[in-house]
């Protein structure tokens, strides 16, 4: 956590106050929530009243998705469908199951290419099957797994042609891109704390003044009436010190993790030949912005088991990530690679590096170093599963 | 030594693992997830499929400050262990699943990944001595595991560490509670794995579908109707539901099971007895295998009696003479060789020369499974 953010936090840790409350102490906690409020409006381009405190990401991706969705069909019976790219977060995509199989809604995934990008043109073809049906848009902002940033303002504008609401996930993006609500003309954005020096269990959902969404959690109605919960001042204090910090510094922190990523990038291809980057090559450029996550590097090693890859690594001090895992802790084929075309093997020997505020070239170089034995070992592991 | 220790989530290897740590090695845990949707946390921790287990063994890892990894096995399980476990019913035999997972999951597809990834020798809660590669019986006899051990070759007890075999279950347990592991007190896994809900009956039921027959004595005689030979193992007596009592009212058990005429055969306890088992290729624990004739004991199923036995090769197959009969022995099964507490040997059933005949006819229960 950035130390400004656990400073805010620990300062309001120390006081009494419930935000909602009309006593003295009450208002001072409800002064620090909208200070808050109006620090991270400003830096997203989002009006004050258009930030809803959550408990994080998960939750503001639960509350767009199933509240956007009950409120467009209650609103026109005929829209039950969403529309949503295939490579979406599991807090996106499980909501949608849910979706369908509680409330009999219907899905439709957009295709994305091989790097993982959703096509405008791919997004009009299916709005265009049926525009009225639909209920919401949800694209995420920039990719997870292989780091690949959406063309969103683009993709909004084809969804608002036919009056959809257009939410997208942009937990990734924050402090990693230019995010600005405005601009982009979202209707609804989540975004999370932990992901940017901010603590975890504070997040919000930007909802646009005139984008109608259904309660998920009843209660006190403390956000708008869509969210209800006594809002964790501290937490809150600490993510608008952290929102701040991280977008004033986008710029800064972008150029110098690009800068490592390249040079792990270009290491580990040099150390390994054989290895595929997966996603865009970080060339491109959209809405302004780079088309990779500056700290992103995912590399698939053909031949080898990510399971055994990230054991590997970690014994030598070095920690990155398969993707994600079952709840038994199995490592799973990535459902992203798969959508980009990757075989269900490439997906498994895949590793995503994610380099943050921390991350120095020297973490780099060790990778550097030790990439080519384990690679060599973790093939001929796999060869050993193989034999009977 | 550089030690892969598998962590079912239960107590024994929870422990095995620390007395590895404690022994200065350089431990990594890992969980075997063997079932390919681990079943939720209310089916509770019967077995090693489970979430909860997968947990338990994390939990156990965290506190021995050991790196933890879960390794998924889902397919091999299911085509060695499941699909075989599968088909030795249907071919009317009683297989022992713990086994085969041991020969062809713990002790190869699992060994052969860790060796590759550059450790010694793997760690297991089994109870079982291992002592510079010999293989002996737990000093727990009730908790013994080297019945299940004994399909071990050489090559793979020499990569294998079995820390607990000079132990008692109680002190398994009282040292787990001294050392904080919250698996202390974690009920013992039993039954098969993955059967959580223990009916045996019920799962071969719904992989190979009822397929009713009768039910003969040994005079060939129906005397009741089955749903599925599959239902049955050699020496059962309860619930075979007979429509008519036997005419000297004693209790029968099954004798014999054949697929192929769909016939369940019972009879009386005497025609269980057997003399001596004809079982497959052996395989030796030693680096050398035995001298032969070998005397010593031998032990038919899991926890089962031991018999005084002389066992001899025959066309490379493995014939055992039991100098005390022993009753319903199962094909599928396999028959362990001891030396005293030693094991020497082992071999899977094929048939057994019934006690009664072995003087006179000569023939034998099982042989009609293996055609």
């Amino acid at each position: 956590m950035l130390p400004a953010a656990v400073e805010a936090m620990t300062e309001q840790l120390l006081r009494v106050g419930n935000a909602s409350s009309l006593h003295a102490a009450g208002r001072e906690s409800r002064r620090v929530v909208e200070e808050a409020r109006e620090a991270i409006a400003g830096a997203l381009g989002a009006r004050p009243s258009e930030i809803v405190f959550t408990a994080g990401g998960t939750e503001s991706d639960n509350l767009a998705i199933k509240g956007m969705f009950w409120a467009g069909r209650d609103a026109d019976q005929r829209r039950r469908r969403v529309l949503a790219s295939a490579i979406e977060h599991h807090a996106v995509l499980d909501s949608l199951e849910w979706l369908r199989k509680h409330e009999d809604a219907e899905v439709t995934y957009l295709p994305v290419d091989g790097l993982g990008r959703v096509h405008p043109e791919a997004l009009r073809s299916a709005v265009e099957e049926a525009p009225e049906d639909v209920a919401l848009v949800s694209v995420m902002w920039a990719n997870n797994e292989v780091g690949t940033v959406q063309p969103i303002r683009e993709l909004a504008a084809v969804a608002h042609e036919h009056r959809i609401p257009f939410h997208t996930d942009a937990v990734q993006a924050v402090g990693m891109l230019p995010v600005d609500v405005r601009a982009s003309r979202v209707d609804a954005l989540t975004l999370t704390g932990h992901k940017l020096g901010g603590p975890v269990g504070a997040g919000a959902l930007v909802l646009g003044r005139d984008t109608a969404c259904t309660p998920v959690l009843h209660g006190g109605g403390q956000e708008r009436d869509v969210r209800s919960g006594t809002l964790d001042t501290p937490a809150i204090a600490a993510l608008a010190v952290a929102v701040s910090h991280a977008v004033q510094t986008t710029a800064e922190r972008a150029h110098r993790l690009s800068g490592l990523r390249d040079r792990l990038i270009r290491g580990v291809l040099e150390q390994v030949p054989d290895a595929i980057l997966n996603g865009d090559p970080g060339t491109d450029e959209i809405d302004g912005g780079p088309g990779r996550l500056p700290g992103n590097a995912h590399l698939s090693f053909p031949g080898c088991e990510g399971d055994a890859l990230l054991m590997l690594l970690d014994a030598q001090g070095v920690e990155c990530s398969t993707g994600s895992a079952c709840s038994a802790g199995v490592a799973q084929p990535s459902h992203v690679l798969i959508a980009m075309g990757g075989s269900a093997d490439r997906a498994r020997g895949s590793l995503r590096f994610s380099l943050g505020n921390t991350s120095t070239e020297a973490d780099v170089d060790r990778l550097i170093g030790v990439i080519r034995p384990v690679v060599e070992r973790s093939r001929r592991a796999g060869q050993a599963g193989l034999r009977r | 030594m550089k030690l892969l220790a598998a962590m079912s989530g239960g107590v024994d290897s929870a422990v095995a693992a620390a007395r590895a740590v404690d022994a200065g090695h350089d431990v990594t845990g890992v969980h075997l997830a063997l079932s390919p949707s681990p079943a939720s946390h209310r089916m509770g921790a019967r077995g090693c499929c489970t979430l909860e287990d997968a947990r338990d063994a994390r939990r156990a890892a965290d506190v021995l400050g050991v790196p933890f990894y879960v390794w998924d096995l889902h397919e091999r399980f299911t085509e060695d262990v499941v699909e075989d476990f599968v088909a030795e019913y249907a071919a009317g035999r009683t297989p022992n699943p713990c086994l085969r997972c041991n020969e062809k999951i713990k002790f190869a597809a699992v060994l052969d990944k860790a060796v590759a990834l550059g450790f010694d020798a793997i760690v297991t809660g089994h109870h079982a001595r291992l002592d510079r590669g010999v293989l002996r019986r737990s000093v727990d006899p009730a908790k013994d595991q080297s019945y299940v051990l004994a399909v071990l070759r050489a090559d793979q007890l020499d990569r294998a560490m079995f820390p607990l075999g000079e132990s008692t279950k109680d002190d398994v347990r009282r040292e787990a509670r001294d050392r904080g592991l919250a698996v202390a007190d974690k009920p013992d896994s039993h039954d098969v794995c993955f059967i959580p809900d223990g009916d045996t009956r019920g799962f071969l039921a719904g992989r190979l579908g009822a397929r009713a027959g009768d039910v003969v004595d040994h005079d060939g005689a129906v005397v009741g109707r089955h749903e599925g030979t599959f239902g049955y193992t050699v020496g059962q007596r309860r619930g075979l539901r007979l429509d008519r009592p036997a005419a000297d009212g004693a209790p029968r058990y099954v004798l014999s099971i054949s697929p192929v005429a769909n016939t369940v055969t019972v009879g009386p306890v005497a025609r269980l007895d057997v003399r001596e088992v004809r079982a497959g290729t052996p395989v030796w624990t030693g680096r050398t295998p035995p001298r032969l004739p070998f005397e010593g004991t031998a032990q038919l199923r899991a926890h089962g009696a031991v018999s005084p036995a002389t066992a001899r090769l025959t066309d490379g197959r493995l014939v055992v003479e039991l100098h005390e009969a022993q009753r319903g022995i199962a094909p599928g099964q396999a028959v362990v060789l001891y030396d005293g507490d030693r094991v020497v040997g082992s071999a899977t059933v094929e048939s057994a020369l019934l006690a009664s005949e072995a003087l006179t006819t000569g023939r034998s229960v099982g042989t009609a499974a293996r055609s």
